[in-house]
């Protein structure tokens, strides 16, 4: 199989999402843990949280923009059906990704009142759950077909406003994905977390347990999706049928049992990597079953891309810009993240 | 309220509030980065005290700026994906850009905000000159997409399509240089007096600390100059449009018919139905010395131009009035404070003298208040084109109806947004040091 210009863009873009949701994507399962803290160590639970996410979070969020932009500049028809069809869900979306940023910072930055502090935890927490929620109803509504169907029906006018709008991603199996995203984001962030509590061991507990919950509704939503789904059109047939995708599927299986064991066995570490292998495998799964549709039914990759010059000089400044980028990001993950210390708030050095 | 106009105001909102935080978060970083690199040179706590302060400002106002950008661009989509599907493919490459210098930005700004004691003085400051340099630049690349709808180049128009994209001929369009221009400038003046007049404000209120002194120096040796420098700018983008988009000009001096020349009009109201511009000072030959530097030049009137192709005059009119006014009091009050201050050859020249405080103070809004009519010329001028001359606003807009409701959700949340941001930003300046 030779790789076409527009097919190579494709993956650089699936590429971009899969470490939006591996970074950006725990960011927000952590704030459902902040949501869901609870127990003798509630407030312990929403610091190391707050601590965890404070100095990356900004620059995890980017990816989000690279996907965005790389889908207008590569794929221009795709964006505009996605902006289109899905309008409610995406502004929805949005609504969510501003209020969790900013009640993020103001949290952090405020002198109120505990309280005042507290309102903008929770502004943070209920974001953080309905963000990916409706990023992953956004992703059934594309799989199962219906962006692409509602999007002919509106070019050619002969729809309603529901039938074009609303009822495409609000459907059993969107719902479905959406919960199950909520699930993995959620046990994603409370395996990352038990790491970053290795200092403490109730509250590394706390997490364990958490992850393993998490992971169980995960695989139970997972299952219930593909249910939903057999129903819903050719993409999701065919994860289920013998081929490249179902392989994946199957990758996604035993990544999912080897980090439930590794909890148990409190192995912490594996457990991380097999967490973000088993959520990069979902991701590459859909992927790999709806190639090589861009909008399912009947969008290609090929069909929606820009003319070659535009994708060529794009990658050439991709390229670009990971050199710059890639140091940039690992510098700053060693900075953070490298030793496991507890990294300050930017209040505490003031004081000193 | 028409689809077409529920979208449009939903743009114009967005990009209005984006643009205060955007600017802040170019020109705040260089005012933090002047601080911390006094501080090292002279190990007074004051400066360091300073950059701390300012870079908490920078890290509220550039968390917000990063969301409602996200908005943005999302927004693109959402409410015109006639025009993304039309000029995705040309003009991504400088979102693209944009979007590393964003990244680069995010990443040293995590280093600077969380790293004061984990990583050297020497790359902490480094890390404070990438936010400074990658911050300008983000600026600058979201500027030239824009310049592009202006001045739309790097491709060939056949039967309505776009053929023989070109992305970097389309960077390089008639209007990024002098766009680009005013708009880095319209950030460090309009940041760095808004900056100075909070600190004047402080030292009125009788807390002339040297934190308080030495913000004002800092934000005026920033503020100041840019000032000075703008209605330089402002020339070489006037003779821009005037020559690339005759329509605009026309609109924003309210010049009815084609003459040669033609005079300035100061003020005044322009009444399209007569086609008369009222009660406006009108200075002889001034337009087409402006515009041409030539007091004979001819410059082309709105009459010559099919009317559903003007703008609503009297909106881009009043808006550039508004622009040009304050940015000429701006300049103005910063010749005159940096002469102080040269003739006392210290900052207590300026600190000293409460008049000056006062001005200062009276001045510091006005950077954004030009920034927001300036966007308001260019944008509404480019009317009704989305695409100068290529695509219509009209054309571009989402067919989803009732995009009444989204406008009304956004405009609530950025009041409650500016609101609490107003709120914290006061709680911050409220416990500047007394020392």
């Amino acid at each position: 199989m030779s790789l076409t210009l527009p097919e190579v863009a494709a993956w650089i873009i699936v590429v971009a999402l899969n470490a939006y949701v591996l970074f950006g994507g725990a960011d927000f399962g952590g704030g459902v843990w902040d949501l869901l803290a609870s127990g003798p160590r509630r407030q312990q639970q929403r610091d190391l949280i707050a601590h965890a996410i404070g100095p990356i979070w900004e620059a995890n969020h980017v990816w989000l923009i690279v996907v965005v932009v790389m889908l207008f500049v590569c794929f221009p028809p795709t964006f505009a059906a996605f902006g289109t069809v899905l309008h409610i869900p995406l502004s929805l979306m949005l609504i969510g990704i501003v209020l969790r940023g900013s009640a993020f910072v103001f949290r952090s930055y405020s002198y109120g009142p505990r309280s005042e502090q507290r309102r903008w935890g929770q502004t943070f927490a209920i974001s953080s759950l309905i963000t990916p929620a409706v990023l992953g109803m956004c992703v059934g509504a594309v799989v199962s077909g219906h962006v692409g169907a509602a999007m002919s029906a509106i070019e050619s006018g002969r729809t309603g406003f529901t039938a074009a709008y609303i009822r495409p991603w609000i459907s059993p199996f969107s719902i479905a994905v959406g919960a199950m995203t909520v699930a993995l984001l959620s046990f994603l962030a409370a395996t990352y977390l038990t790491i970053e509590a290795a200092d403490d061991r109730a509250l590394q507990d706390d997490f364990r347990s958490r992850a393993l919950g998490a992971a169980v509704a995960a695989m139970a939503l997972a299952i219930i999706a593909l249910v939903l789904g057999a129903g819903t059109g050719d993409v999701m047939a065919r994860l289920i049928k013998p081929g490249w995708a179902t392989l994946v599927l199957a990758g996604s299986g035993v990544a999912a049992v080897t980090s439930a064991v590794s909890l148990l066995q409190r192995r912490f570490q594996l457990a991380r990597v097999a967490a973000a292998a088993w959520v990069t495998l979902v991701l590459w799964g859909w992927v790999l079953a709806q190639f090589p549709l861009i909008i399912p039914p009947d969008l290609t990759i090929r069909a929606a891309a820009a003319p070659d010059r535009t994708l060529v000089e794009t990658m050439a400044v991709l390229a670009g810009g990971a050199v710059v980028l890639i140091p940039s990001l690992w510098y700053l993950l060693r900075i953070f993240k490298g030793s496991g210390q507890v990294v300050k708030s930017p209040e505490e050095p003031q004081r000193n | 309220m028409p689809d077409l106009l529920a979208a449009r105001s939903q743009m114009a909102m967005s990009l209005g509030f984006h643009i205060v935080f955007a600017v802040v978060g170019i020109g705040l970083p260089a005012l933090m980065v002047i601080a911390e690199w006094r501080w090292i040179r002279t190990g007074d706590g004051a400066y360091l005290e300073l950059a701390k302060r300012w870079s908490k400002g920078a890290a509220i106002l550039f968390a917000v700026g990063a969301v409602s950008g996200t908005v943005l661009s999302f927004e693109l989509g959402l409410l015109w994906p006639g025009f993304m599907r039309f000029a995705g493919s040309i003009i991504g490459m400088p979102f693209s850009l944009e979007g590393f210098a964003f990244f680069t930005e995010a990443i040293f700004l995590g280093v600077y905000l969380y790293g004061w004691d984990r990583v050297s003085r020497g790359a902490h400051l480094f890390a404070g000159l990438v936010v400074a340099v990658s911050g300008v630049m983000s600026g600058i690349f979201v500027v030239i997409a824009n310049a592009w709808m202006n001045t739309p180049a790097g491709f060939r128009l056949v039967d309505g399509n776009a053929v023989d994209v070109r992305p970097f001929g389309a960077m390089a369009n008639a209007a990024a240089f002098s766009q680009t221009l005013h708009m880095t400038l319209a950030a460090y003046a309009a940041t760095g007096l808004a900056v100075a007049g909070i600190h004047a404000v402080s030292i009125l209120r009788g807390n002339a600390s040297p934190f308080n002194r030495y913000a004002l120096a800092i934000a005026l040796s920033l503020g100041a100059p840019a000032a000075i420098l703008q209605p330089l700018s402002g020339d070489v983008s006037a003779r821009m449009v005037a020559e690339y988009q005759p329509v605009k000009l026309a609109a924003l001096e309210s010049h009815f018919e084609t003459q040669r020349g033609a005079p300035l009009h100061i003020g005044g109201w322009p009444d399209v139905d007569t086609r008369e511009t009222r009660w406006a000072i009108k200075i002889p030959r001034g337009l087409s010395l402006l515009a041409f530097h030539d007091p004979n030049a001819e410059v082309k009137g709105l009459a010559d131009f099919p009317r559903d192709e003007w703008p609503p005059v009297a909106i881009v009119h009043i808006a550039f009035q508004i622009m040009v006014a304050l940015g000429t009091v701006m300049a103005l009050v910063s010749v005159w404070v940096l002469w102080h201050w040269w003739r006392g050859r210290s900052i207590d020249a300026v600190a000293d003298r409460r008049h000056l405080l006062r001005v200062l103070a009276l001045i510091a809004p006005m950077g954004f208040l030009a920034i927001e009519a300036g966007w308001t010329v260019t944008e509404v001028g480019r009317q009704p084109w989305i695409v100068y001359g290529v695509l219509r606003t009209a054309d571009a807009v989402t067919p989803m109806p009732g995009l009444v409701v989204p406008f009304l959700v956004f405009t609530l949340l950025y009041l409650l947004l500016g609101a609490i941001v107003v709120y914290l930003l006061r709680q911050q300046i409220a416990r500047a040091p007394s020392r």
